[in-house]
């Protein structure tokens, strides 16, 4: 997810064009309080106007206790944004909060449970309750860790291992699977040192994350490259998912595949591999039927 | 001073040429926007109460805006060159000069001249470093060393052709001066000034490897091109133009080279110092260098005998089936604007003022076996993918591949390139969406307001005319 | 509608920087200065014009430096700097 500050007409014209999977416009922390309502116009007017093809669109909006966030959500629901990003989330009193607003608007304009919702926890407060958040509202489609105001509620500062997000980190990943969505991790703002920024997208991948915030098309390929299934990987799957089938067909239960038992968090995993190899697009829908 | 030297001083140089009023005048380009010598020669030729004169250029650039006054004293009446920017592209745009300019590719000044078509009484020739008779190099192997451009490819015609030269250094080196790019024999006399050209200005605009990610996009998606176009094997040969998007391509395609195992036999141009650097780890054989475009590709063609200087005609000259663009199979171009003909524009903005240069751009694409032009859908509200081009310089006969970041368009006269970039998972589209996809995103402009009056002429590389420009 | 002073917008590259003022003159006066002057001056033109009236705004003096901005942009600018001029805002809230 491709984070675009919400003041600026020119990145907002055309980041689609670098293929990121999807685009998050923001209004709150890189916007001053001067030029919110400028930057709310902007975003409601690009995502009116600009063709953004298949990118997922998404809107951080400013928290509903400030002036500014009840009318960043009326002005993007009636842009028709896929998800709002709800920043700094504490309690799932706020997540309903948030739905009850959208609601209303949706309500408004006739197009009701049109609009996602996606929780970013950036407190020691929100990691506590990330369950909860995270299965507060059947809107909510992930939760995302926004690592700089965590590690400064935490009292403590970024280091280049991340010690002091494991807890959060494993919690979100926890939270998220048990609630059956999906999580997103942190940024990493170093552009020159694209090896450590590398290093982790691989970590957090191992954890179990489902993506990555990610601050300028650079990182796009490295993050691609990173969650895309290996042509090897991907053969394994297909092939495991066919001994089930034919198992299936057969009427066995059990069935091994290279002389490893092949039980359900096997298949599970193999269907996820071929999942992602058909979403990255370097398998087609034909090629997995076979 | 040696016995017979040809030394003295521009005024006794220019008395000695014998110019009269209405005769033609040359230069070269090489020092490209910290050229003084033009400058220099025409306030001179101002100050002697010259008149009428045809300055033939290579090519003239910003720093050439001093020549607005001298054509408003009528000292120029006539300009032939490669391309025009700055102030005075602007003030001939509007109808400076009584006389249209001529607008010829490198390869088409240097069949001019060839043939006689474009006849140079005077050529003016900067050089890095010249001896008292004559002998003259784009570098210097002095401690003196002012200046420095490499390649003296675009002189050297003139020097050949011009029935009278004269080498204008700002590094004055004790015969001989060997190895050289313009013989003693082909000189008359050497002038030596202060400065030839301001150092830090003669690479300027060249050559860093851009941060912007549309550049890199474009570049990545060009090298993909290259790489599945069907003629990237071993003992390929490549030329790369200037925007920085044309420039990285050949930073993504040397990966895919070492991988695979393929050398190129040749990089032409336009040589830079990827191309060397790829040269010297042996993934280049040879470099045909008609221009230097940076400090390290001009180094380099002073110490390595396999980096080899070439004039214009050799490089491009359509009517010398040796020249070498006729032997290259790759080229990656430019463009201000390319229609769903195929047809380029490098020379007119879209505002219709003039701000580019022919180059090499009608020679390689006509010659070379796959022509890739590399430019955004849109710059800023301009679209560059339009309908019909603002003004005519490369036909879209000879243009073969558009890579742009919404998409690549392919000729319909080469679907065998199309099939292999689409077998290759390339987004392969058709022109004319990509024209309908500029004006969805920046809607229709309004067509530009041109007079009547032709301020330009574009000549094919074959000395045909091609198109007209008018003035705005 | 009580027009006070108000800018919008920055003259970054995509941008359009738009001033609104009192009127001087009976109506609508718009100063336009653009870098894409000659292909979408007067279609920029009608398109500030319209949007100031699509939100009641028929006096006012408007200055404008275009660097190329597309039509949602310059929409929003107009809007951002006819809300900050009116003290009246598009969204309820």
């Amino acid at each position: 997810m491709m984070f675009v500050p919400g003041n600026n007409p020119g990145m907002m014209a055309d980041a689609h064009i670098y293929g990121p999977d999807s685009i998050m416009l923001d209004l709150e922390d890189s916007v001053t309080m001067a030029e919110k309502d400028a930057a709310r116009l902007l975003v409601y007017n690009a995502l009116k106007s600009i063709d953004y093809g298949t990118t997922e669109m998404v809107v951080r909006i400013n928290p509903l206790s400030t002036p500014y966030g009840k009318k960043d959500v009326e002005a993007v629901v009636k842009a028709g944004v896929d998800v709002i990003r709800m920043p700094k989330t504490e309690t799932a009193d706020e997540v309903r909060e948030l739905e009850a607003e959208i609601l209303k608007v949706e309500e408004e304009i006739g197009a009701v449970g049109r609009t996602q919702i996606m929780a970013a926890i950036e407190s020691a407060l929100g990691i506590v309750n990330a369950f909860e958040i995270a299965s507060a509202s059947p809107r909510m489609m992930g939760i995302a860790l926004g690592a700089e105001d965590y590690t400064a509620n935490l009292k403590t500062q970024r280091t280049p291992g991340g010690d002091e997000l494991r807890l959060a980190r494993e919690t979100i990943v926890v939270a998220a699977r048990a609630a059956g969505i999906a999580c997103f991790d942190t940024v990493y703002s170093n552009l020159d040192d694209m090896e450590t920024f590398r290093a982790e997208v691989e970590y957090i991948k191992t954890l179990g994350f489902d993506g990555k915030s990610i601050i300028n098309p650079r990182q796009i390929e490295i993050v691609n490259e990173v969650f895309t299934p290996t042509p090897k990987a991907i053969e394994k799957a297909l092939k495991i998912v066919a001994a089930i089938k034919e198992a299936q067909a057969k009427g066995s239960g059990v069935i091994a595949v290279n002389g490893k038992m092949v039980d359900r968090p096997v298949v599970i995993r193999a269907e996820r591999t071929i999942a992602l190899a058909l979403a990255s697009g370097v398998l087609t829908e034909e090629e997995a039927a076979l | 001073m040696m016995r017979h030297s040809k030394l003295t001083s521009l005024e006794e140089a220019i008395r000695r040429s014998g110019l009269r009023d209405g005769m033609t005048i040359s230069f070269h380009h090489h020092f490209r926007g910290g050229d003084k010598v033009v400058n220099l020669v025409v306030d001179k030729l101002a100050e002697m109460g010259f008149k009428g004169l045809h300055l033939a250029a290579s090519s003239l650039s910003d720093v050439h805006a001093p020549l607005i006054d001298h054509i408003r004293a009528g000292v120029i009446t006539k300009i032939s060159t490669s391309g025009l920017r700055g102030a005075l592209a602007d003030a001939i745009s509007h109808g400076l000069m009584e006389e249209p300019v001529v607008f010829r590719s490198h390869g088409g000044r240097g069949s001019a001249i060839a043939s006689g078509e474009l006849h140079i009484d005077v050529a003016f020739l900067g050089a890095s470093s010249a001896d008292e008779l004559g002998n003259a190099c784009g570098y210097s192997r002095s401690e003196n060393a002012k200046s420095i451009c490499g390649s003296l490819g675009y002189a050297l015609p003139d020097a050949q052709y011009a029935e009278h030269v004269v080498v204008i250094t700002d590094d004055l080196v004790p015969f001989p001066n060997m190895p050289r790019s313009i013989s003693a024999s082909l000189v008359e006399s050497v002038v030596l000034v202060d400065s030839v050209g301001d150092s830090s200005k003669i690479s300027a605009g060249a050559i860093r490897d851009s941060k912007n990610p549309r550049d890199i996009l474009l570049a990545k998606s060009a090298a993909k091109v290259v790489i599945n176009s069907g003629y990237f094997e071993d003992g390929f040969s490549i030329q790369t133009g200037t925007g920085g998007a044309s420039l990285a391509v050949v930073k993504y395609i040397r990966e895919e080279m070492i991988s695979r195992g393929i050398k190129a036999s040749f990089a032409l141009g336009g040589i830079t110092a990827h191309m060397v650097k790829l040269h010297e780890e042996g993934l280049i054989g040879r470099l045909i260098d008609v221009q230097s475009f940076d400090k390290v590709a001009a180094e380099s063609i002073k110490s390595d005998p396999f980096h080899q200087e070439v004039s214009s005609i050799e490089y491009a000259s359509g009517e010398h089936k040796g020249s070498a663009t006729h032997a290259l199979d790759i080229v990656i171009l430019s463009a201000l604007e390319v229609d769903t003909d195929f047809n380029v524009n490098v020379l007119v903005g879209s505002d219709g003022i003039i701000r580019g240069a022919i180059g090499g751009h009608q020679d390689t694409a006509a010659d070379s076996a796959l022509s890739i032009i590399v430019c955004p859908l849109l710059r800023g509200r301009i679209p560059c993918v339009v309908p019909k081009v603002t003004t005519l310089i490369t036909p879209g006969a000879s243009v073969d591949v558009v890579v742009t970041e919404y998409g690549i368009a392919v000729n319909p006269s080469r679907p065998d390139v199309a099939e292999r970039l689409r077998k290759a998972g390339l987004k392969v589209v058709d022109i004319h969406d990509l024209a309908a996809k500029a004006r969805s995103i920046i809607g229709t402009p309004d067509p530009l307001p041109f007079g009547e009056k032709i301020v330009g002429v574009v000549m094919n590389r074959d000395g045909s005319l091609l198109d007209y420009i008018r003035n705005i | 509608m009580e027009i006070q002073n108000a800018v919008a917008g920055t003259l970054e590259s995509g941008d359009i920087l738009v001033r609104i003022a009192p009127a001087t003159t009976d109506g609508l006066s718009l100063a336009l200065e653009s870098s894409v002057a000659a292909q979408f001056g007067a279609q920029i033109r009608a398109l500030i014009t319209d949007t100031l009236s699509g939100l009641g705004i028929e006096k006012a003096d408007v200055t404008a430096v275009d660097k190329g901005a597309l039509d949602c942009t310059i929409r929003a600018r107009v809007t951002a700097a006819a809300v900050r001029a009116t003290g009246v805002d598009v969204w309820k809230g």
